[in-house]
């Protein structure tokens, strides 16, 4: 597919030869259009950010964004490709020894060689987009939770990335945080044509916004479709996802015997 | 026979895991000394962390010499006195300071004040993403936070060092002649004659070079692969004031037998 801006191809991942986490993931990223990539926790939704990043290298398997096969490219090629990828972390990850203004200016002034002005112009329009150009000055330290996470939002975006992934955005925000995100989300997709990743569990925000959903569970990709289709899904699994059921084809239980032999066993 | 078999394997599984981290310390190390150019191209972020490293160590380097070097004096002076000849005090503290206690004590001192900092912070900026953000953002987090650290270790260890052997042989001179009564003029003269620059100073030196080499590198190393949780980051820090100081006073058995064996 031409439209596709990330083609990943029957990956394979297991950590150090222990359990496995990916058998045989496929999926396409559209070009242009919010992708939600959602599941149990566990499944593996963050380690797949990380593969499109290159962070991690999977066992077998491709993942080919923009034409380049990432697992194979080497240090240099690896850090070029990255400059066009940005990556919203669960925690911010701000650097905690720099102000707002500087965490924003961090990636600019690491790849290009701006006057002081163009930077000051470029990371404050940036904050203005996330409704924190008043906060330029703080520390990290002295942010909420919800503004640590748009800091990091407008910094991710500051190189105006083609694909941008997000890592669990609506987890642990305030009501009204969490609308802001939301919205932005959508708007930097729109205003800004950016390709978006968006990993999460939340199946109220995330369909709210997302052309294209993607289901992990048990190491591979269980439904796939717009949220509509999934919503109207027949899939015993797929409706006890996205409405919540406890107890379903994805167990409540975590494996084990049962409970009667297992309390009784205690009185030996 | 099955206790003998299991202890084998257990000698062995440790043989295997200590030569892979010894492999993994020395490729870090390498990707570590790559990024020297990068460093050098950017001296603000060296000398941001030689005064974290450097300059903050000081304070205890300075103290701890002073002490260090009345000590010595005043517990050489009461050896000497005995034999009259405590006119060779100053020959006693300034060999003692200059080829074994300096380098081998400010190695030790900046492995827990400066080393353990450095291992701290690098394992926390890897608890909280801030390493795998940087990666993303196509920022070596090897190249803009190791290597500048590493270097300023280097660079810190044996300049401090040789204030340590100043002030403490400075320091002996005060209780030996000051307060003890020494003749001024052999304490010092005698010192002039029997310190060889080369064969003691700059082995001295050379000490602390290796010294700081292995502290820093150690520190570092501790601190990139922490696991990334508060124990583990505990845990290597405990580690690397542990392997450090180990491998300082090892090295240093291995350096002296050396240098100094006529």
């Amino acid at each position: 597919m031409s439209d596709s801006l990330a083609i990943i191809r029957d990956l394979h991942f297991s950590w150090g030869g222990g359990r496995e986490i990916f058998s045989g993931v496929s999926l396409d990223i559209p070009k242009g259009k919010v992708t939600a990539i959602m599941g149990p926790s566990g499944t593996g939704k963050t380690t797949l950010l990380r593969m499109i990043g290159g962070q991690l290298k999977p066992t077998s398997g491709s993942v080919n964004v923009q034409g380049l096969e990432i697992p194979s490219l080497n240090r240099k090629d690896l850090y070029q490709a990255r400059r066009r990828m940005g990556m919203l972390f669960q925690s911010g990850a701000l650097l905690t020894d720099l102000s707002v203004f500087e965490n924003i200016a961090f990636p600019i002034r690491e790849h290009y060689k701006f006057s002081e002005s163009m930077i000051r112009d470029i990371v404050l329009l940036k904050l203005e987009l996330v409704g924190l150009r008043g906060a330029r000055d703080l520390m990290p330290s002295e942010l909420s939770g919800g503004m640590a996470r748009r800091v990091a939002l407008a910094r991710a975006i500051v190189l105006d990335p083609t694909l941008m992934m997000y890592d669990e955005p609506f987890t642990g925000l305030d009501p009204v945080t969490l609308g802001t995100i939301v919205s932005l989300i959508k708007t930097l997709n729109s205003s800004l044509g950016m390709t978006s990743v968006v990993v999460s569990h939340d199946i109220h925000e995330t369909f709210s916004i997302a052309d294209y959903v993607c289901i992990l569970s048990e190491g591979k990709v269980a439904a796939a479709g717009s949220p509509e289709e999934l919503m109207s899904s027949e899939s015993e699994f797929v409706q006890q996802f996205v409405h919540g059921k406890p107890d379903g084809p994805m167990p409540f239980h975590y494996p084990a015997e049962s409970l009667e032999s297992d309390i009784l066993r205690g009185d030996i | 026979m099955v206790f003998f078999a299991n202890s084998l394997q257990g000698i062995g599984a440790f043989v295997l895991n200590s030569l892979a981290s010894l492999g993994r310390a020395s490729l870090f190390l390498s990707q570590v000394l790559l990024g020297i150019k990068d460093v050098l191209l950017r001296p603000q972020l060296l000398i941001k962390e030689l005064y974290s490293v450097g300059v903050l160590s000081l304070l205890i380097i300075v103290f701890s010499a002073i002490f260090v070097g009345m000590v010595l004096s005043l517990l050489g002076y009461v050896t000497l006195v005995d034999f009259g000849a405590e006119s060779s005090l100053g020959v006693l503290v300034s060999l003692s300071l200059i080829r074994e206690l300096g380098p081998v004590l400010s190695a030790l001192l900046f492995s827990g004040r400066a080393g353990s900092a450095l291992t701290a912070e690098i394992g926390l900026m890897k608890a909280t993403e801030q390493l795998a953000s940087m990666e993303m953002m196509a920022v070596d987090p090897i190249r803009r936070i190791v290597t500048p650290r590493f270097l300023a270790g280097f660079i810190s260890l044996p300049l401090l060092t040789i204030i340590f052997m100043a002030l403490g042989i400075y320091a002996g001179y005060l209780v030996g002649s000051v307060w003890l009564g020494v003749d001024e003029g052999s304490y010092w003269s005698l010192m002039q004659n029997k310190v060889e620059f080369w064969h003691d100073v700059v082995n001295g030196v050379i000490k602390s070079v290796v010294f700081g080499f292995v502290v820093t590198w150690v520190a570092v190393y501790q601190g990139y692969s922490a696991i990334p949780t508060s124990e583990g980051v505990s845990r290597a820090t405990t580690n690397s004031v542990v392997y450090s100081a180990l491998a300082v006073l090892g090295l240093d058995f291995i350096l002296t037998a050396m240098m100094f064996i006529n």
